[in-house]
């Protein structure tokens, strides 16, 4: 290997200059952490993991001495019991949610966890959930020891406080169980029909149609008592509230369909339609199926449980102790390791924090904070231990204050009624009315029983299958085709409220801006090849973010060896290099006059400003464009937590009629989106952080932008991955579309309701002619609107930057 | 025609073991995760050739 070539961390691919190197057994490795997971899995024997992908490591950023302590509280028999998932005797079984998992190499080492302890019997990994379940002998082993175990391979499991409090996950299965059920009772009943349609007399139908009439009963009642269940409990529930809704005609359909057919087998005097009934049911189902779609690995539902720890190491005099996070009390200390959350308010008391609130604020450069210093909940902290004194305990910390606000709970019942729905109103009152009418016509012509005969078959052939299944099938499509395309729906419905936006509000920090990228930009006179040695020496030692960007921007300047350096936290870093004197830092600290706003490191050489480094938020990239064809059909907002100081790079950037709102706090940006709600305005709200969270929730449609889908993102209706930002009006424009095509597909569904209530007005709607017409209009609805998403949502796989 | 009686036993019969055996498929879980198992196919085979090898070495130690 030539000295030249780039060297990448055997672990976790990590590309580091060789001087950063640690090698072991004759491999490069980044850093301990990663060289100590390889020596574990090479001593016993799972140093195959290597071989099936190439560094299919995560950087390890854990060190033994963390591990021993963070997972202390897991001793704890409360929390133990709560977590595990099955005790029986010595065999437990406890379910892990490893964000880590990301491929095959780790599929293979998390179901070969039993070579690294004995006493691991079975473990099983399920990939799109990212979960491992494990099966140990807990006589031998505690719960406490095995996520070490994980920890040390780095695969350590995410347990929070969501897991406590969480039921055991409820299966929904039922949907699959109705299916089954349907389909097998349609298929079957088909069949038996079918001698029946072709042979209207004889010795066979005579002796064997009551044999198949009680057969296809039978297989009836399942579906009508068990798959069809929902649709009346639906119905039910959509006339308590006066709604009418399209189950509601569908459980009408049902019934009629049910008793008019056992009517005719109990009298003999015709065959009924059950294979209309159970092919109808079979058919909505299926739309339903359709239209469930389930992102294993997102959530849509998260709140700061699902990210708060479990438990704290509280100290009691010199004695450390843990609790859980429920019985933390005011005034209480409590330890926070590095890259521990801290979970209720507090006062630091020891050491320096370096606060990272970028689950809070989207905003990724950590905040140093001194002893004295007031720290929220939520924050990370980055460094080393710190301790604090609670101020609250956790129900009443700032953000978790915040989410017990009506806002969150409200869950926008405020019943926007689907396009379906909608239609179904006027549709029932026509299909009644006409019913009637027909009805009263051969009551007076004829006899009340043909009457009866009539408004039966009216309401069986107007059984709105195809116009319940419109929807589904179109919003299902398109669904899928938006998860393709890194935009996670939480449900159908959302594709339908995408089509009324007329308002989209951004946020600022880690939307508009890439979330932890920074620009560096340096201004000033040219630094010799000594300075940008000396400079890079001395921000090296340093842990605080911006020293890390500086070292990173000298990455081809050398070190040098500095006669004298010290940092003076939360100011900057002094140096002397033979009679020279350095200063890194604030402008109060170098002497230097500051009029900008933005973020600024000054290099000061004895007494005299050599120039600055300014940090610049990274927008992403296609911004002007994305604001200028959305700015055509959209009014626009943007709010930031932060102060206007980005305000004069954003008006360069954006279109000029935009509305700015800065310094805007977590409550501001709901009541914002509450006012523009008030004036009739339809709102998309986009943004990243939990201080977005209100704003997401209050929104017609709120979204959640993320990077990487498996960090948290706060609860929302859809969660779009970053750098797909640039394709939302193409989003948006296929969202508008498929609304006109459910319009056109329920003109089609008219049409053959036509055909139908010709036949049955006239008193000839055949058990035959429905068999036919109802699986014919079913699937081609189906046909139709699948066939024109799938046609409107080509337009997502060219490139981003065109049009 | 009496065997006309048990072809549709039969036949039903049949269906319903069919019907049976799915219902207990989804009830045990094979639709849960159709991902993992495709991949962990491809370890089984290539695990117990590793398995061999290391024996064979082991006994040669011995």
């Amino acid at each position: 290997m030539s000295s030249k070539e780039k060297l990448t961390c055997y672990h976790c691919g990590l590309e580091m200059s060789e001087n950063e190197t640690v090698w072991f057994d004759e491999k490069p490795f980044c850093c301990n952490g990663c060289k100590t997971v390889y020596e574990i899995l090479n001593q016993n024997k799972l140093a195959k993991y290597y071989k099936i992908n190439e560094t299919p490591g995560i950087k390890n950023t854990q060190i033994d001495q963390e591990i021993k302590h963070k997972y202390a509280y897991l001793d704890d028999p409360d929390i133990e019991q709560k977590l595990l998932e099955f005790e029986g005797g010595p065999v437990k079984i406890v379910n892990f949610y490893i964000p880590n998992i990301h491929c095959s190499s780790c599929i293979w080492v998390l179901e070969n966890l039993d070579k690294l302890n004995p006493y691991i019997t079975h473990s099983e990994v399920n990939f799109p959930a990212k979960n491992v379940r494990v099966t140990y002998q807990g006589d031998h082993l505690t719960l406490r020891e095995i996520v070490e175990i994980l920890a040390s391979i780095a695969y350590p499991p995410l347990i929070s406080l969501d897991d406590l409090e969480k039921d055991k996950k409820k299966s929904n299965k039922k949907l699959l169980y109705q299916l089954a059920i349907a389909g097998f009772s349609f298929g079957n009943i088909m069949l038996m029909s079918l001698p029946e349609y072709i042979q209207q007399q004889g010795f066979w139908i005579e002796k064997f149609a009551p044999l198949f009439r009680w057969l296809i009963f039978a297989l009836t009642l399942p579906v009508v008592f068990f798959a069809a269940q929902d649709y009346f409990d639906s119905a039910i529930k959509g006339l308590r509230q006066k709604i009418i809704n399209v189950d509601i005609l569908i459980a009408l359909g049902i019934t009629v369909l049910f008793l008019r057919s056992t009517y005719e087998i109990l009298t003999g005097t015709g065959t009924g339609y059950f294979d209309s009934l159970t092919g109808l049911v079979f058919f909505l189902l299926l739309g339903k199926y359709f239209q469930r779609i389930t992102y294993d690995y997102l959530s849509f539902e998260r709140d700061y449980k699902s990210y708060f720890p479990i438990a704290v190491t509280k100290l009691v005099g010199d004695k450390e102790e843990v609790v859980q996070i429920k019985d933390l009390k005011a005034g209480d200390r409590f330890l926070i390791r590095n890259e521990e959350i801290i979970p209720v308010d507090g006062i630091l008391m020891k050491n320096k924090a370096l606060i990272d609130y970028s689950f809070v604020t989207g905003e990724s450069m950590p905040i140093e904070k001194k002893v004295g210093d007031k720290l929220l909940a939520g924050g990370k902290q980055k460094g080393s231990y710190i301790e604090i004194e609670a101020i609250s305990d956790v129900d009443n910390s700032y953000l978790t204050k915040l989410w017990s606000r009506e806002a969150f709970k409200e869950n926008n019942t405020q019943t926007i009624k689907s396009l379906t729905d909608k239609i179904s109103q006027y549709f029932t009152f026509v299909i009644l009315s006409i019913a009637f009418l027909a009805g009263l016509y051969w009551a007076v012509t004829d006899h009340w029983s043909t009457a009866i005969w009539v408004i039966t078959a009216v309401l069986i052939v107007a059984c709105p299958c195809a116009l319940a299944l419109s929807a589904p099938f179109a919003f299902g499509n398109i669904l899928r085709k938006f998860g393709y395309h890194q935009f996670y729906l939480k449900n159908a419905q959302v594709v339908e409220d995408l089509s009324k936006i007329d308002t989209i509000v951004f946020d600022k920090t880690g939307t508009l801006t890439k979330q932890d990228k920074y620009k560096l930009r340096y201004e000033g006179q040219i630094l010799s090849d000594e300075d940008q040695s000396i400079i890079k020496t001395m921000v090296k030692a340093s842990n605080h973010p911006l020293s890390r960007l500086i070292y990173e921007y000298f990455h081809n300047a050398s070190i040098k060896n500095l006669d004298f350096i010290t940092e003076i936290t939360g100011k900057g870093i002094e140096a002397k290099v033979g009679d020279d004197a350095y200063k890194i830092g604030s402008a109060p600290f170098t002497g230097a006059q500051s009029e900008e706003e933005s973020t600024q490191v000054f290099i000061c050489k004895n007494t005299h400003i050599l120039g600055t480094f300014i940090f610049e938020a990274n927008y992403r990239p296609g911004l002007p464009h994305l604001f200028k064809q959305l700015d055509k059909d959209y009014k626009l907002y943007v709010l930031s937590g932060d102060n206007a100081h980005e305000e004069t790079a954003l008006k360069a950037l954006l279109p000029s009629n935009l509305i700015y709102k800065f310094n805007q706090s977590v409550h501001d940006k709901m009541n914002f989106i509450y006012e523009l709600q008030k004036q009739g305005k339809r709102i998309m709200m986009i943004g990243d952080g939990l201080n977005d969270a209100g704003a997401l929730q209050q929104a017609d449609v709120g979204v959640a932008l993320s990077d990487d889908t498996n960090v948290f993102t706060p609860s929302s209706d859809g969660i779009l991955k970053g750098d797909r930002l640039i394709q939302l009006p193409r989003f948006l424009k296929i969202a508008k579309q498929s609304k006109y095509i459910i319009y056109l597909s329920f003109m089609i569904a008219f049409l053959y309701n036509i055909i139908g209530l010709g036949f049955a007005i006239t008193n000839h709607l055949t058990p035959i002619v429905a068999a036919i017409l109802m699986p014919i209009s079913s699937i081609s609805i189906v046909v139709f609107v699948t066939l024109l998403t799938n046609i409107i949502s080509n337009s997502l796989k060219y490139n981003k930057f065109q049009d | 025609m009496i065997a006309l009686y048990l072809t549709i036993f039969i036949s039903f019969i049949i269906a319903l073991i069919f019907l049976v055996l799915f219902l207990k498929s989804v009830k045990t879980g094979q639709y849960e995760d159709t991902y993992t198992p495709s991949v962990r196919m491809i370890f089984d085979d290539e695990f117990s050739e590793d398995d061999e090898k290391d024996e064979i070495a082991s006994s040669k130690a011995e």
